[in-house]
């Protein structure tokens, strides 16, 4: 409309242009400084001393085992907390019981924990000196400085993502669409699986996503329960550290870059599957 | 089918929702259950739909006792107040659910069902939409769609909560036609949840007028009309 009237009126949302180059100046500044730059600077020191370098600081045993290692443990603890993740969403927006809001904070707990402080909680929990790890040492399964308390501990710290994701979802959505399923005469699990599992998925895809970003980033929790054996129990993030304190900029930096990497991957896969679902997730909201 | 509700209360948690009520509902009746937000009669409803359980209390299907019947059981055509379609499923998906729910050995094969849905498009005066997702629909389609898809699983009774509650007056008008004529061919008991006496008197062979839990008056439109048995049934249908 203010294209065709001769008075210039401005929308009531519409900033003032002095504001609106200001905010934007702000945001590329704040987004160029924080984000961008930091990004681009892990993979110029990668590069210093050439691709070959990089590469090759990347073919040793150890580099290898780490990027193994790291991608076990996502593959172990993701699944198992998108399954949890869903289960507590589920329970927890399609009933109604007392202790509700207790269990919520309960979710939300390893968000305000300190990543090392449920490190040590494991370590208590499974150290050789607690009974229930005395007696898995004992039987041939350590779960500190092996894999079980590394899974555990990064299930610990990404256990929020998919449920927090989904509860907003579920809430919103409410519990007619299920409750008509079962009218129709569908059982529980088909309700979940042909109602409930569609109208969330893309929720969950991006809880598990993150979750994953996550979990393969971990550092604090990892570093207490997985005693940093290298070639063993050291992981991504880990062996950036060692490396990066013996100096050695180049093989540091080249892991960093793998990390950001698998990182960038996820995201572009998220937006790829956004940009090919677009009808759905567009028909998901106006409905 | 005969309908029958026999001292039925409802608490949650420490208010009651539902104090003893009983009701007959002859078969092939159309019954409006009609009452101010709050008087229990959408909880009688979802009881008959086995989506909630009575306190106390039975619920008779042709003189059965159905009290315990899980709601897969009741095979009650339910359409919900915002019409609970899948968002994510076509028109002719949505329509078909429950017959692709049924158990393998009794669920009809693919062609019957798609005959089926065909036509029930047809009952709805929408042949043309199967292939619509919810969203592309207007309120008015929605609330067809909603019908037919109760209708689909051959439902021993229709249920119905505040049908026409999200439509504007010209289709609401249409639609209460478009139920009428549903009940009329199918037969089917039919109860239906309003809390407007207009569309309660003008659709229903039967009226129950409740509040607080409570029901105040049963009885055909003309009766409650002439004779309302209470100052808070005579205020609320204003006469």
């Amino acid at each position: 409309m203010s294209d065709t009237t001769a008075h210039k009126f401005r929308s009531a949302r519409d900033e003032a242009p002095l504001a609106r180059y200001a905010l934007i100046a702000f945001a590329v500044i704040g987004v160029g400084v924080l984000v961008a730059a930091p990004l681009l600077a892990v993979f110029v020191e990668a590069l210093a001393d050439g691709a070959a370098a990089a590469v090759a600081s990347l073919g040793n045993r150890d580099a290898a085992s780490a990027i193994k290692l790291t991608l076990l443990i996502a593959a172990i603890a993701v699944p198992l907390n998108a399954l949890f993740g869903v289960a507590a969403a589920w329970f927890i927006t399609k009933f109604d019981f007392r202790g509700k809001a207790f269990l919520i904070t309960l979710i939300d707990l390893p968000f305000s924990v300190s990543p090392v402080v449920a490190g040590l909680c494991i370590v208590l929990m499974f150290g050789t000196n607690s009974l229930v790890g005395g007696w898995l040492v004992a039987s041939g399964y350590p779960v500190v400085f092996a894999l079980p308390g590394i899974v555990l501990a990064t299930m610990f710290v990404t256990f929020p993502f998919v449920a927090r994701e989904l509860i907003p979802v579920m809430v919103e959505q409410g519990r007619a669409e299920e409750e008509a399923a079962l009218t129709l005469g569908a059982s529980g699990f088909r309700v979940f699986w042909t109602v409930t599992l569609p109208n969330i998925r893309w929720a969950l895809l991006y809880g598990v996503l993150l979750s994953n970003a996550r979990a393969m980033g971990e550092f604090g929790a990892v570093a207490v329960v997985s005693g940093k054996i290298r070639g063993e129990t050291a992981t991504m993030p880990i062996t950036i550290e060692m490396l990066y304190n013996e100096y050695l900029s180049v093989a540091a930096f080249s892991m960093a870059a793998v990390l950001t990497l698998l990182a960038l991957v996820t995201l572009m896969l998220k937006t790829a599957l956004e940009v090919r679902h677009a009808d759905q997730l567009a028909a998901n909201h106006r409905h | 089918m005969h309908i029958e509700i026999d001292e039925i209360s409802k608490q949650f948690g420490t208010t009651a929702a539902l104090s003893p009520v009983s009701l007959s509902i002859p078969s092939g009746a159309l019954v409006a259950l009609l009452g101010p937000s709050g008087s229990g009669k959408t909880t009688l409803l979802r009881i008959l739909g086995g989506l909630e359980f009575p306190t106390s209390g039975r619920v008779l299907f042709d003189a059965q006792d159905a009290t315990g019947l899980t709601v897969q059981e009741r095979r009650a055509g339910f359409v919900f107040q915002s019409y609970a379609l899948f968002r994510h499923m076509t028109v002719f998906e949505n329509i078909a659910y429950g017959l692709n729910a049924r158990p393998r050995a009794s669920r009809p094969p693919k062609a019957e069902i798609a005959r089926r849905v065909t036509k029930l498009l047809d009952l709805i005066q929408l042949p043309d939409i199967g292939s619509r997702y919810p969203s592309q629909l207007s309120g008015g389609q929605r609330q067809r769609v909603a019908l037919a898809r109760a209708l689909a699983i051959e439902p021993r009774m229709l249920l119905l909560d505040e049908p026409f509650g999200a439509l504007d007056a010209k289709v609401r008008k249409e639609l209460r036609q478009g139920l009428r004529e549903i009940h009329d061919e199918t037969g089917l008991t039919t109860v239906f949840v309003t809390h407007d006496q207009d569309e309660a008197m003008e659709l229903a062979d039967m009226v129950v007028v409740m509040s607080m839990g409570r029901i105040e008056q049963i009885g055909k439109p003309s009766e409650i009309r002439a004779r309302p048995a209470s100052t808070f049934v005579r205020e609320f249908i204003g006469v």
